[in-house]
């Protein structure tokens, strides 16, 4: 047994450690996260040639890694920086989709994904759907040699800025069905598509989409007709992974922030980190996180085991990840009194971020019933 | 033991209730329950209406014009406005000031203030914090110097809740610095439009403009405007304090509060079902509304003994601490209750004037901006903490 990171994830983890320290200071993150793209081209290019994406993605589509380790490796370290830029959407939804269940032209798409010069978004809730994978509305008529998609995609990570969108859609069944659906992969700006895009509570952005008839041709299917669930559930499974991993990352720099302040901050002649009360809440978030720590290791490494176990793990660790992340960003706030309320300040910002990735792929509630369904299943 | 409100207070809810059914604009009141953001001139409108009927300052003996409720009276009316969808009354003048000023203020300073508290002329704001002062309050270094008939003021306030707003702030400032840090403060009353004085915006978490840091410098305040003796600032301090404490508990908030949860997650599907039918979420919520209950009760024993000539004391901490976790957790749940619909950030959708189509249910909209903006409440008011050290001194003698 080796808890260690191997050499090649060490290295990509120090260096973009070093990128984000020299280029992602918490002002530019918010200048940015404030920008009318709600992310920057440059340092998206930026982190593309530093092999960020594809790292996330396996050899045979020019990737270099793909594993569970791949993604936790890079989504921690963005998460410590609290960084914006489409990579859930991008690398780990889109392109792991397309990799996952891509035809060869569309796999061939990736070589630019990988390049950082086309973004990905994949639309798959909807504004009914809450967090069930299977419940979809939005529908694809036959015609000829194609089909017509109508319905609305709810919350579509970067849903505005994307060059192409993978959607979901059913061709069959009834509306929470998990056999009848398809993906297909759409261009942004085909006939038919709009999306009303806006900034969402933690810096990033999302859209609302309306598909109205939208015709799509057999080519752009993504794998086969109506069987697209266990690709949408291994799709979401890498993003709660991406999610933890992020989570932990936000929730180190949250923890190292509130233990520099408790070390600085005097009151009552004292640092605050001299009143054991504080002490104790301190201890209680570091265990907590190292639970959290341990929960997303186990599921990155279950990655490529068949399903139940997989997907038990992954829901352990996003319920696991989702207590703690409420813990960490209620606890930053209090010990810091209120500088920690402040927009200003970093810290709320780690808070925010923290809190809503509970509401990606399931919160922790969510994820308590799933993992007992499947417990009980298996 | 009798539960039950007596006959005459049944009648006064009663009368309140068609006040209220009467009086409270209907346009603001849906403001306030769709957690939009409430300007200056809806505090104003409200303010105007109690007026009227006389029953806008409620911790005020009849004689200076106020309500002279009893305890009980109070927390009906108070439950009965915040269950209607009124805007809270903005405490600093009303509640703050008002009840330090019968007490310790002179008769001079009783008759120019309270009246004008009363009208609305002044807007009040309460300068207590300072960067280095928050829990510590008594080591602010805020200084006010005698020179002949003036104090002269330097220093900063901060976290100045509605300072944007206000026409004076009252402050603690520290008038002697050779004895016990508690012993060299005084009350001073100062005029936000005496030159010297700047304020500036804190933007908080929720990019809301709520609190304010206020500058001092070389600020000339009259000796008139010190509240009872000099040096003597604290004792006043501690009795305001205990105002701000009782509120801060927030019963009727917490009900509003649970009453809109169960309603969201009666209208929130999930997996075909509303929300509120689903067994994990239902038994979430029953958490609270037990606490609730449970908090609700110890409230009324707490305002009854006040009834019967009691003193809260270190119940009002614990009321405190409880009432504010109570109040957390239901906006947490609220937050929970949207899933993804949750995330978009829209704050110009909390303007009434917004006529867009909301992003998902036009109730997601503030949820997640007021369970950021609710962690203040176990901040402020003496931080959660500090209550809890006040208990184990004062209750447990540790
Ligand atoms: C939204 C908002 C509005 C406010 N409005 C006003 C206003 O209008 N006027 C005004 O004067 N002030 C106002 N305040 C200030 C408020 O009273 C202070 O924030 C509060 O007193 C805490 O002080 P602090 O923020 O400096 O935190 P600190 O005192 O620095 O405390 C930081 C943390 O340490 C904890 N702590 C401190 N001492 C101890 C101890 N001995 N034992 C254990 N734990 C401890 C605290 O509980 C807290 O968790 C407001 C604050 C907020 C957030």
């Amino acid at each position: 047994m080796d808890f260690n990171l191997s050499d090649d994830r060490r290295m990509l983890k120090e260096s973009l450690s070093r990128f984000l320290q020299d280029r992602y200071g918490f002002e530019t993150r918010n200048e940015i996260a404030g920008s009318e793209e709600g992310f920057s081209r440059e340092l998206w290019a930026q982190m593309a040639e530093l092999g960020l994406i594809g790292a996330m993605l396996p050899e045979e589509v020019g990737g270099f890694g793909g594993e569970g380790f791949d993604i936790m490796t890079v989504m921690e370290e963005l998460g410590r920086a609290i960084v914006v830029e489409p990579v859930l959407p991008t690398a780990v939804l889109g392109a792991g989709i397309l990799a996952d269940a891509g035809s060869e032209t569309q796999r061939s798409l990736l070589e630019s994904v990988i390049a950082g010069e086309r973004l990905l978004a994949f639309a798959h809730g909807e504004p009914e759907s809450r967090y069930s994978l299977s419940e979809v509305r939005c529908r694809a008529e036959k015609t000829g040699n194609g089909w017509f998609l109508s319905g609305q995609k709810a919350v579509v990570l970067n849903g505005d800025t994307a060059d192409k969108i993978i959607v979901s859609a059913r061709t069959s069944g009834a509306d929470d069905a998990e056999s009848g659906l398809t993906l297909f992969l759409i261009d942004a700006d085909a006939k038919g598509l709009s999306g009303r895009g806006y900034a969402t509570v933690d810096g990033g952005r999302a859209a609302e989409i309306t598909l109205d008839s939208v015709e799509v041709s057999d080519e752009d299917m993504v794998g086969t007709v109506g069987e697209a669930f266990p690709v949408i559930e291994r799709a979401v499974g890498r993003g709660i992974l991406a999610a933890c991993a992020e989570a932990l990352g936000a929730m180190e720099t949250a923890k190292d922030m509130t233990l520099e302040y408790l070390q600085t901050r005097k009151q009552f002649g004292a640092p605050l980190g001299k009143f054991q009360v504080l002490q104790h809440r301190m201890v209680e978030m570091c265990l907590e996180i190292e639970q959290a720590r341990s929960a997303t290791i186990l599921a990155a490494g279950r990655m490529n085991e068949d399903r139940a176990a997989r997907e038990a793990a992954l829901s352990a660790a996003k319920n696991l990840v989702g207590r703690t992340a409420r813990l960490v960003a209620e606890e930053s706030i209090q010990m810091h009194g209120g500088i920690g309320m402040t927009w200003e300040y970093a810290l709320p910002h780690f808070a925010k971020r923290l809190t809503m990735i509970d509401h990606l792929f399931g919160d922790a509630d969510h994820h308590l019933e799933r993992f007992a369904a499947l417990s009980q299943a298996s | 033991m009798d539960m039950n409100f007596t006959p005459e207070e049944v009648i006064f809810r009663n009368e309140a209730r068609s006040f209220l059914a009467d009086r409270l604009p209907d346009a603001l009141a849906a403001k306030v329950k769709g957690g939009k953001r409430l300007g200056k001139a809806d505090y104003e409108l409200w303010h105007d209406r109690l007026k009227k009927r006389g029953w806008l300052a409620w911790h005020w003996p009849a004689e200076h014009g106020g309500t002279g409720w009893t305890p009980i009276e109070k927390h009906i009316f108070e439950e009965e406005c915040v269950a209607a969808g009124a805007p809270r009354v903005v405490p600093f003048g009303l509640n703050m000031l008002g009840p330090v000023l019968i007490k310790f203020g002179s008769d001079e300073q009783r008759s120019h203030y309270l009246p004008r508290i009363l009208n609305g002329d002044d807007w009040w704001c309460q300068g207590y914090s300072e960067p280095g002062s928050g829990s510590d309050l008594a080591s602010l270094k805020t200084k006010a110097v005698r020179d002949g008939d003036h104090y002269v003021v330097n220093g900063q306030k901060t976290w100045t809740t509605l300072g944007h707003f206000a026409d004076w702030i009252f402050c603690l400032v520290r008038t002697d610095s050779d004895c016990k840090p508690q012993e060299g403060i005084s009350f001073l009353l100062i005029d936000m439009k005496t030159p010297g004085i700047t304020v500036q915006p804190i933007i908080t978490l929720d990019g809301e403009h709520e609190v304010n840091e206020v500058f001092f410098e070389d600020v000339r305040v009259p000796v008139g405007n010190l509240v009872g003796e000099e040096n003597k600032g604290w004792t006043y301090a501690k009795y305001l304090l205990t105002y701000e404490r009782t509120g801060i508990a927030g019963v009727a908030f917490a009900k509003s509060g649970l009453a809109h949860l169960k309603q969201v997650a009666s209208r929130q599907m999930k997996g075909g079902k509303p929300l509120a039918q689903d067994p994990l979420f239902a038994t979430r919520v029953a958490q609270v509304e037990i606490d609730l209950m449970a908090m609700e009760t110890f409230n009324l024993r707490i305002v009854s003994a006040a009834q019967h000539g009691g003193v809260p004391g270190v119940e009002s901490s614990m009321l405190k601490i409880k009432g504010t976790e109570i109040r957390q957790e239901i906006t947490d749940l609220l937050r929970r209750a949207l899933g993804p619909y949750a995330a978009p950030f829209v704050p110009e959708a909390l303007d009434a004037g917004y006529n867009e189509p909301p992003i998902g249910p036009d109730e997601a909209n503030p949820v997640a901006s007021q369970y950021f903006n609710m962690r203040k409440v176990s901040i402020y008011g003496g931080s959660n903490e500090i209550q809890k050290n006040i208990v184990a001194k004062m209750m447990l003698g540790l």
